[in-house]
Protein backbone atom coordinates (compact mmCIF):
# COMPACT_ATOMS: atom_id res chain seq x y z
CA UNK A 1 0.00 0.00 0.00
CA UNK A 2 1.27 3.69 -0.71
CA UNK A 3 1.68 5.70 1.99
CA UNK A 4 -0.11 9.15 2.59
CA UNK A 5 1.23 11.96 -0.20
CA UNK A 6 3.56 14.07 1.37
CA UNK A 7 4.02 17.73 0.54
CA UNK A 8 6.85 19.57 0.71
CA UNK A 9 6.94 23.37 0.53
CA UNK A 10 6.71 26.71 3.25
CA UNK A 11 4.28 26.63 5.74
CA UNK A 12 1.63 29.41 3.25
CA UNK A 13 0.03 28.92 0.02
CA UNK A 14 2.05 29.51 -3.22
CA UNK A 15 1.95 27.06 -5.31
CA UNK A 16 1.17 24.91 -3.27
CA UNK A 17 -2.29 25.72 -2.21
CA UNK A 18 -4.23 24.43 -5.02
CA UNK A 19 -3.03 20.39 -4.65
CA UNK A 20 -4.04 21.01 -0.89
CA UNK A 21 -7.40 22.11 -1.78
CA UNK A 22 -7.43 19.08 -4.46
CA UNK A 23 -6.03 16.28 -2.55
CA UNK A 24 -8.56 17.71 0.41
CA UNK A 25 -11.55 17.38 -2.20
CA UNK A 26 -10.56 14.19 -3.39
CA UNK A 27 -11.12 13.31 0.18
CA UNK A 28 -7.07 12.43 0.36
CA UNK A 29 -5.06 12.68 3.49
CA UNK A 30 -1.54 14.34 3.36
CA UNK A 31 1.56 14.91 5.08
CA UNK A 32 3.10 18.13 4.92
CA UNK A 33 7.09 19.12 5.42
CA UNK A 34 8.04 22.74 5.89
CA UNK A 35 10.55 24.71 4.65
CA UNK A 36 11.57 27.02 6.99
CA UNK A 37 15.54 27.45 6.23
CA UNK A 38 18.45 28.10 2.94
CA UNK A 39 19.72 25.41 4.62
CA UNK A 40 17.02 22.61 4.25
CA UNK A 41 16.30 23.65 0.85
CA UNK A 42 19.52 23.22 -0.47
CA UNK A 43 19.82 20.07 1.19
CA UNK A 44 16.57 18.90 -0.78
CA UNK A 45 18.13 20.04 -4.24
CA UNK A 46 21.80 18.35 -3.03
CA UNK A 47 20.00 15.04 -2.67
CA UNK A 48 18.29 15.05 -5.87
CA UNK A 49 14.27 15.56 -4.53
CA UNK A 50 13.52 18.42 -6.69
CA UNK A 51 13.81 17.48 -10.77
CA UNK A 52 14.34 21.15 -11.35
CA UNK A 53 15.34 22.43 -8.37
CA UNK A 54 12.15 23.95 -7.50
CA UNK A 55 9.26 23.13 -5.08
CA UNK A 56 6.49 22.01 -5.20
CA UNK A 57 7.36 18.61 -4.56
CA UNK A 58 4.76 16.18 -3.79
CA UNK A 59 5.83 12.55 -2.74
CA UNK A 60 2.95 10.36 -4.39
CA UNK A 61 2.47 6.45 -5.06
CA UNK A 62 6.84 6.25 -5.19
CA UNK A 63 7.19 9.54 -7.47
CA UNK A 64 8.79 12.54 -6.45
CA UNK A 65 6.52 15.02 -8.34
CA UNK A 66 7.44 18.58 -9.28
CA UNK A 67 5.47 21.30 -11.56
CA UNK A 68 2.41 22.37 -9.94
CA UNK A 69 0.42 21.85 -13.30
CA UNK A 70 1.56 17.96 -13.76
CA UNK A 71 1.24 17.18 -9.63
CA UNK A 72 -2.66 18.43 -9.75
CA UNK A 73 -3.17 16.42 -13.07
CA UNK A 74 -1.80 13.35 -11.80
CA UNK A 75 -4.71 13.85 -8.33
CA UNK A 76 -7.04 15.20 -11.23
CA UNK A 77 -6.04 11.61 -12.99
CA UNK A 78 -6.28 9.51 -9.66
CA UNK A 79 -9.11 10.42 -8.51
CA UNK A 80 -11.73 11.12 -11.28
CA UNK A 81 -12.04 14.64 -10.97
CA UNK A 82 -10.43 15.05 -14.68
CA UNK A 83 -13.99 14.13 -17.13
CA UNK A 84 -15.08 11.27 -18.40
CA UNK A 85 -13.63 11.49 -21.87
CA UNK A 86 -11.08 13.48 -23.69
CA UNK A 87 -13.30 16.74 -24.38
CA UNK A 88 -14.66 17.14 -20.86
CA UNK A 89 -10.59 16.95 -19.63
CA UNK A 90 -10.26 19.80 -22.13
CA UNK A 91 -13.20 21.86 -20.86
CA UNK A 92 -11.91 20.90 -17.54
CA UNK A 93 -8.19 22.19 -18.83
CA UNK A 94 -9.31 25.07 -19.96
CA UNK A 95 -11.14 26.40 -16.92
CA UNK A 96 -8.70 25.29 -14.76
CA UNK A 97 -5.71 27.31 -16.77
CA UNK A 98 -7.95 30.18 -16.91
CA UNK A 99 -8.51 30.36 -13.36
CA UNK A 100 -4.63 29.66 -12.75
CA UNK A 101 -3.91 32.75 -14.99
CA UNK A 102 -6.16 34.76 -11.99
CA UNK A 103 -4.69 32.82 -9.36
CA UNK A 104 -0.84 33.52 -10.53
CA UNK A 105 -2.21 37.55 -9.79
CA UNK A 106 -3.03 36.52 -6.01
CA UNK A 107 -0.06 34.61 -6.15
CA UNK A 108 2.77 37.65 -6.70
CA UNK A 109 0.53 39.63 -4.57
CA UNK A 110 2.05 39.77 -1.33
CA UNK A 111 5.76 40.62 -3.22
CA UNK A 112 4.68 43.73 -4.74
CA UNK A 113 6.47 46.49 -4.17
CA UNK A 114 4.44 48.78 -1.52
CA UNK A 115 3.61 51.54 -4.13
CA UNK A 116 2.38 49.14 -6.37
CA UNK A 117 -0.22 47.34 -4.14
CA UNK A 118 -3.45 49.27 -5.06
CA UNK A 119 -2.38 49.04 -8.92
CA UNK A 120 -2.10 45.10 -8.53
CA UNK A 121 -5.00 44.89 -5.96
CA UNK A 122 -7.05 47.16 -9.18
CA UNK A 123 -6.40 44.51 -11.68
CA UNK A 124 -7.00 41.50 -9.78
CA UNK A 125 -10.55 43.08 -9.02
CA UNK A 126 -10.63 44.19 -13.24
CA UNK A 127 -9.77 40.52 -14.00
CA UNK A 128 -11.87 38.79 -11.91
CA UNK A 129 -14.98 40.86 -12.17
CA UNK A 130 -14.07 41.40 -16.03
CA UNK A 131 -12.47 38.46 -18.04
CA UNK A 132 -12.92 35.52 -15.24
CA UNK A 133 -16.00 35.69 -13.52
CA UNK A 134 -18.24 36.58 -15.96
CA UNK A 135 -17.12 33.07 -18.19
CA UNK A 136 -18.38 31.01 -15.71
CA UNK A 137 -21.22 32.47 -14.36
CA UNK A 138 -22.36 32.23 -18.10
CA UNK A 139 -21.23 28.36 -18.17
CA UNK A 140 -23.46 27.92 -15.26
CA UNK A 141 -26.32 29.22 -16.16
CA UNK A 142 -26.59 28.01 -19.65
CA UNK A 143 -26.52 24.20 -18.62
CA UNK A 144 -28.41 24.81 -14.87
CA UNK A 145 -26.44 22.31 -13.49
CA UNK A 146 -24.36 22.13 -10.04
CA UNK A 147 -20.74 21.52 -11.56
CA UNK A 148 -18.71 23.50 -14.08
CA UNK A 149 -18.63 20.24 -16.66
CA UNK A 150 -20.22 16.86 -17.46
CA UNK A 151 -22.76 17.70 -14.60
CA UNK A 152 -20.10 16.30 -12.13
CA UNK A 153 -17.80 17.74 -9.19
CA UNK A 154 -14.37 18.12 -10.80
CA UNK A 155 -11.21 19.53 -10.63
CA UNK A 156 -12.51 22.69 -12.42
CA UNK A 157 -14.87 23.12 -9.47
CA UNK A 158 -12.55 22.32 -6.87
CA UNK A 159 -10.27 25.59 -8.52
CA UNK A 160 -12.88 28.08 -8.80
CA UNK A 161 -14.21 27.64 -5.24
CA UNK A 162 -10.50 28.35 -4.60
CA UNK A 163 -10.13 31.32 -6.43
CA UNK A 164 -13.50 32.55 -5.23
CA UNK A 165 -12.44 32.93 -1.77
CA UNK A 166 -9.57 33.85 -2.55
CA UNK A 167 -10.53 36.79 -4.63
CA UNK A 168 -13.23 37.76 -2.17
CA UNK A 169 -10.23 38.14 0.58
CA UNK A 170 -9.08 41.17 -1.20
CA UNK A 171 -12.53 42.40 -2.42
CA UNK A 172 -14.95 41.05 -0.18
CA UNK A 173 -17.78 42.29 -2.80
CA UNK A 174 -16.54 40.28 -5.42
CA UNK A 175 -19.51 37.64 -6.00
CA UNK A 176 -21.89 40.85 -6.09
CA UNK A 177 -22.60 40.93 -9.54
CA UNK A 178 -22.63 36.90 -10.28
CA UNK A 179 -25.95 35.56 -8.53
CA UNK A 180 -25.00 31.97 -10.57
CA UNK A 181 -21.25 32.31 -8.39
CA UNK A 182 -23.24 33.11 -5.06
CA UNK A 183 -25.04 30.12 -5.41
CA UNK A 184 -21.99 27.74 -6.57
CA UNK A 185 -19.85 28.84 -3.62
CA UNK A 186 -22.32 27.57 -1.06
CA UNK A 187 -23.02 24.24 -3.02
CA UNK A 188 -19.29 24.20 -3.01
CA UNK A 189 -18.32 24.73 0.27
CA UNK A 190 -21.33 22.65 1.91
CA UNK A 191 -19.45 19.37 0.02
CA UNK A 192 -18.63 17.37 2.88
CA UNK A 193 -14.72 17.30 2.10
CA UNK A 194 -15.05 20.96 1.10
CA UNK A 195 -16.80 21.93 4.34
CA UNK A 196 -13.93 19.88 6.27
CA UNK A 197 -10.98 21.77 4.60
CA UNK A 198 -12.42 25.10 5.41
CA UNK A 199 -12.75 24.56 9.24
CA UNK A 200 -10.18 25.50 11.48
CA UNK A 201 -7.34 23.18 11.93
CA UNK A 202 -7.34 21.95 8.51
CA UNK A 203 -4.54 21.94 6.62
CA UNK A 204 -5.82 25.00 4.59
CA UNK A 205 -3.25 27.73 5.13
CA UNK A 206 -4.00 31.23 5.97
CA UNK A 207 -3.36 34.40 3.72
CA UNK A 208 -0.15 35.09 3.28
CA UNK A 209 1.52 38.20 5.59
CA UNK A 210 4.77 39.49 6.09
CA UNK A 211 6.00 36.60 7.91
CA UNK A 212 5.65 34.51 5.20
CA UNK A 213 6.89 37.11 2.24
CA UNK A 214 10.38 36.50 4.97
CA UNK A 215 10.35 32.91 4.31
CA UNK A 216 10.20 32.91 1.29
CA UNK A 217 12.59 35.08 0.23
CA UNK A 218 14.76 33.57 2.83
CA UNK A 219 14.58 30.53 1.87
CA UNK A 220 15.17 30.86 -2.45
CA UNK A 221 17.43 33.75 -1.54
CA UNK A 222 20.30 33.01 -4.61
CA UNK B 1 -15.60 14.03 -40.99
CA UNK B 2 -13.83 16.58 -38.94
CA UNK B 3 -12.10 19.68 -40.43
CA UNK B 4 -8.39 20.55 -40.18
CA UNK B 5 -7.90 22.46 -37.19
CA UNK B 6 -7.86 25.98 -36.87
CA UNK B 7 -5.39 28.40 -35.15
CA UNK B 8 -6.00 31.96 -34.74
CA UNK B 9 -2.54 34.01 -33.32
CA UNK B 10 -0.01 36.19 -35.05
CA UNK B 11 2.06 36.00 -37.40
CA UNK B 12 4.98 34.56 -35.89
CA UNK B 13 6.12 31.94 -32.83
CA UNK B 14 4.83 33.34 -29.74
CA UNK B 15 2.48 30.66 -27.88
CA UNK B 16 1.23 29.58 -30.66
CA UNK B 17 4.35 27.83 -32.06
CA UNK B 18 4.29 24.73 -29.34
CA UNK B 19 0.97 23.96 -30.75
CA UNK B 20 2.54 24.06 -34.24
CA UNK B 21 4.96 22.05 -33.10
CA UNK B 22 2.93 19.37 -31.76
CA UNK B 23 0.52 18.95 -34.60
CA UNK B 24 3.35 18.79 -36.97
CA UNK B 25 4.77 15.97 -35.11
CA UNK B 26 1.15 14.40 -35.10
CA UNK B 27 1.55 14.64 -38.93
CA UNK B 28 -1.91 16.70 -38.54
CA UNK B 29 -2.56 19.53 -41.29
CA UNK B 30 -3.50 22.50 -39.71
CA UNK B 31 -4.74 26.24 -41.29
CA UNK B 32 -3.80 29.53 -39.86
CA UNK B 33 -5.91 32.54 -39.57
CA UNK B 34 -2.90 35.53 -39.19
CA UNK B 35 -3.99 38.51 -36.47
CA UNK B 36 -2.56 41.61 -37.94
CA UNK B 37 -4.87 44.42 -37.25
CA UNK B 38 -6.71 45.65 -34.09
CA UNK B 39 -10.12 45.59 -35.86
CA UNK B 40 -9.53 41.53 -36.64
CA UNK B 41 -8.92 41.19 -32.97
CA UNK B 42 -11.96 43.21 -31.58
CA UNK B 43 -13.93 40.91 -34.22
CA UNK B 44 -13.02 37.96 -32.68
CA UNK B 45 -13.40 39.01 -29.59
CA UNK B 46 -16.79 40.55 -30.33
CA UNK B 47 -17.93 37.67 -31.67
CA UNK B 48 -17.13 35.42 -28.55
CA UNK B 49 -14.90 32.72 -29.92
CA UNK B 50 -12.25 34.13 -27.25
CA UNK B 51 -13.23 32.44 -23.84
CA UNK B 52 -11.09 34.58 -21.79
CA UNK B 53 -10.59 37.24 -23.94
CA UNK B 54 -6.78 35.63 -25.34
CA UNK B 55 -5.13 34.25 -27.84
CA UNK B 56 -3.63 31.53 -29.01
CA UNK B 57 -7.53 30.47 -30.07
CA UNK B 58 -7.62 26.40 -31.73
CA UNK B 59 -11.21 25.44 -33.62
CA UNK B 60 -9.91 21.80 -33.29
CA UNK B 61 -13.21 18.83 -33.21
CA UNK B 62 -16.18 21.26 -32.81
CA UNK B 63 -14.55 22.97 -30.18
CA UNK B 64 -12.97 26.47 -29.91
CA UNK B 65 -9.90 25.88 -27.38
CA UNK B 66 -8.56 28.54 -25.70
CA UNK B 67 -5.37 28.11 -23.04
CA UNK B 68 -1.86 26.78 -24.56
CA UNK B 69 -1.77 24.11 -22.32
CA UNK B 70 -5.15 22.41 -22.37
CA UNK B 71 -4.87 22.80 -26.33
CA UNK B 72 -1.51 20.96 -26.23
CA UNK B 73 -2.75 18.31 -24.05
CA UNK B 74 -6.12 17.41 -25.92
CA UNK B 75 -3.66 16.90 -29.17
CA UNK B 76 -1.26 15.24 -27.50
CA UNK B 77 -4.05 12.88 -25.86
CA UNK B 78 -5.76 12.81 -29.32
CA UNK B 79 -2.80 11.72 -31.47
CA UNK B 80 -1.31 8.88 -28.66
CA UNK B 81 1.39 11.24 -27.58
CA UNK B 82 0.73 11.15 -24.00
CA UNK B 83 2.16 7.77 -22.68
CA UNK B 84 0.32 4.98 -21.81
CA UNK B 85 -1.22 5.32 -18.83
CA UNK B 86 -1.87 8.22 -16.01
CA UNK B 87 2.29 7.48 -14.62
CA UNK B 88 3.67 8.06 -17.94
CA UNK B 89 1.50 11.06 -18.44
CA UNK B 90 2.56 12.09 -14.72
CA UNK B 91 6.61 12.46 -16.38
CA UNK B 92 5.74 14.07 -19.41
CA UNK B 93 3.67 17.03 -18.23
CA UNK B 94 6.99 17.07 -15.25
CA UNK B 95 8.97 17.17 -18.23
CA UNK B 96 6.93 19.51 -20.57
CA UNK B 97 6.35 21.55 -17.30
CA UNK B 98 10.68 22.45 -17.17
CA UNK B 99 10.53 22.88 -21.05
CA UNK B 100 8.07 25.25 -20.84
CA UNK B 101 9.11 26.90 -18.26
CA UNK B 102 12.67 27.38 -20.05
CA UNK B 103 11.13 28.49 -23.34
CA UNK B 104 9.01 31.20 -21.05
CA UNK B 105 12.58 33.05 -20.24
CA UNK B 106 12.68 32.76 -24.44
CA UNK B 107 9.06 34.31 -25.22
CA UNK B 108 9.38 37.85 -23.82
CA UNK B 109 12.95 37.99 -25.62
CA UNK B 110 11.84 39.83 -28.48
CA UNK B 111 9.83 42.56 -26.79
CA UNK B 112 13.43 43.56 -24.19
CA UNK B 113 15.61 46.62 -24.60
CA UNK B 114 18.65 45.86 -26.37
CA UNK B 115 20.51 46.20 -23.30
CA UNK B 116 18.30 44.11 -21.43
CA UNK B 117 18.32 41.35 -24.01
CA UNK B 118 21.61 40.82 -23.33
CA UNK B 119 21.35 39.74 -20.00
CA UNK B 120 18.35 37.92 -20.62
CA UNK B 121 20.67 36.01 -23.46
CA UNK B 122 22.97 35.40 -20.53
CA UNK B 123 20.25 34.39 -17.79
CA UNK B 124 18.65 31.19 -20.29
CA UNK B 125 21.48 29.97 -21.53
CA UNK B 126 22.59 29.73 -18.04
CA UNK B 127 19.57 28.25 -16.91
CA UNK B 128 19.41 25.95 -19.70
CA UNK B 129 23.16 24.58 -19.08
CA UNK B 130 22.42 24.41 -15.20
CA UNK B 131 19.01 23.84 -14.33
CA UNK B 132 17.24 21.81 -17.31
CA UNK B 133 19.28 20.26 -20.00
CA UNK B 134 20.87 18.36 -17.25
CA UNK B 135 17.98 17.03 -16.20
CA UNK B 136 17.15 15.34 -19.84
CA UNK B 137 20.82 14.68 -20.40
CA UNK B 138 20.47 12.53 -17.37
CA UNK B 139 17.03 11.04 -18.05
CA UNK B 140 18.03 9.37 -21.38
CA UNK B 141 21.73 8.77 -20.08
CA UNK B 142 20.06 6.64 -17.60
CA UNK B 143 17.34 4.54 -19.16
CA UNK B 144 19.57 4.61 -22.82
CA UNK B 145 16.42 4.82 -24.64
CA UNK B 146 15.42 6.84 -27.40
CA UNK B 147 12.60 8.89 -26.29
CA UNK B 148 12.27 10.58 -22.66
CA UNK B 149 9.24 8.76 -21.74
CA UNK B 150 7.91 4.65 -22.37
CA UNK B 151 10.14 3.82 -24.96
CA UNK B 152 7.66 5.83 -27.21
CA UNK B 153 7.56 8.84 -28.88
CA UNK B 154 5.80 11.74 -27.37
CA UNK B 155 5.05 15.16 -26.59
CA UNK B 156 8.09 15.30 -24.32
CA UNK B 157 10.24 14.83 -27.09
CA UNK B 158 8.59 17.15 -29.36
CA UNK B 159 8.97 19.81 -26.72
CA UNK B 160 12.29 19.26 -25.29
CA UNK B 161 13.44 19.60 -29.41
CA UNK B 162 11.89 22.63 -29.65
CA UNK B 163 13.30 23.96 -26.62
CA UNK B 164 16.73 22.85 -27.71
CA UNK B 165 16.69 24.90 -31.18
CA UNK B 166 15.36 27.92 -29.17
CA UNK B 167 18.14 28.14 -26.68
CA UNK B 168 20.85 27.48 -29.63
CA UNK B 169 19.09 30.36 -31.69
CA UNK B 170 20.42 32.03 -28.61
CA UNK B 171 23.72 30.71 -28.39
CA UNK B 172 25.09 28.30 -31.15
CA UNK B 173 27.64 25.90 -28.96
CA UNK B 174 24.75 25.63 -25.96
CA UNK B 175 25.06 21.61 -26.27
CA UNK B 176 28.43 21.29 -26.07
CA UNK B 177 28.70 19.69 -22.15
CA UNK B 178 25.26 17.16 -23.56
CA UNK B 179 25.88 14.39 -25.64
CA UNK B 180 22.83 12.49 -25.23
CA UNK B 181 20.88 16.09 -26.20
CA UNK B 182 22.80 15.73 -28.90
CA UNK B 183 22.33 12.51 -30.21
CA UNK B 184 18.71 13.54 -28.91
CA UNK B 185 18.33 16.22 -31.44
CA UNK B 186 19.80 14.48 -34.26
CA UNK B 187 17.43 11.49 -33.67
CA UNK B 188 14.16 13.50 -33.33
CA UNK B 189 14.61 15.81 -36.05
CA UNK B 190 14.99 12.92 -38.43
CA UNK B 191 11.76 11.62 -38.03
CA UNK B 192 9.93 12.14 -40.91
CA UNK B 193 6.77 14.91 -39.90
CA UNK B 194 9.98 16.45 -37.16
CA UNK B 195 11.95 16.53 -40.42
CA UNK B 196 9.38 18.09 -42.89
CA UNK B 197 8.32 20.69 -40.09
CA UNK B 198 12.08 21.75 -40.03
CA UNK B 199 12.65 22.35 -43.96
CA UNK B 200 11.47 25.40 -45.54
CA UNK B 201 8.05 26.10 -46.42
CA UNK B 202 6.90 24.40 -43.93
CA UNK B 203 4.41 26.35 -40.92
CA UNK B 204 7.17 26.60 -38.93
CA UNK B 205 7.54 30.62 -37.94
CA UNK B 206 10.71 32.08 -38.01
CA UNK B 207 12.68 33.61 -35.16
CA UNK B 208 10.16 36.91 -34.04
CA UNK B 209 11.63 40.09 -35.29
CA UNK B 210 11.40 43.92 -35.00
CA UNK B 211 8.05 43.58 -37.15
CA UNK B 212 6.35 40.89 -35.22
CA UNK B 213 6.70 42.89 -31.85
CA UNK B 214 5.17 45.57 -33.42
CA UNK B 215 2.38 43.93 -34.38
CA UNK B 216 1.60 42.04 -31.16
CA UNK B 217 1.90 45.53 -29.55
CA UNK B 218 -0.22 47.12 -32.20
CA UNK B 219 -3.01 44.00 -32.13
CA UNK B 220 -3.16 43.92 -28.27
CA UNK B 221 -2.37 47.24 -27.35
CA UNK B 222 0.72 46.11 -25.75
CA UNK B 223 2.62 49.26 -25.41
CA UNK B 224 4.24 48.51 -21.88
CA UNK B 225 7.71 47.99 -21.18
CA UNK B 226 8.63 44.00 -21.01
CA UNK B 227 11.76 43.31 -18.08
CA UNK B 228 14.32 41.00 -18.19
CA UNK B 229 13.92 38.16 -15.49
Amino acid sequence: MSGKPRLTYLNGRGRMESIRWLLAAAGVEFEEVYLETKEQYDKLIKDGFLLFQQVPLVEIDGMKMVQTRAIMSYIAGKYNLHGKDLKERALIDMYVEGISDLMQMILMFPFSPPDAKEKNLESIKERATNRYFPVFEKVLKQHGQDFLVGNKFSWADVQLIEAILAVEEKVPAILSGFPQLQVFKTKMSNMPTIKKFLQPGSPRKPPPDAHYVETVLKVFKK
Amino acid sequence: MCAKPKLYYFDGRGKMESIRWLLAAAGVEFEEEFLETRDQYEKLLQGGSLLFQQVPMVEIDGMRMVQTRAILSYIAAKYNLYGKDLKERALIDMYVGGTDDLMGFILMFPFLSAEDKEKQRAFIVQKATSRYFPVYEKVLKDHGQDFLVGNNFSWADVHLLEAILMVEEKKADVLSGFPQLQAFKARISSIPAIKKFLEPGSQRKPVPDDKYVETVRRVLLMYYDVKAN
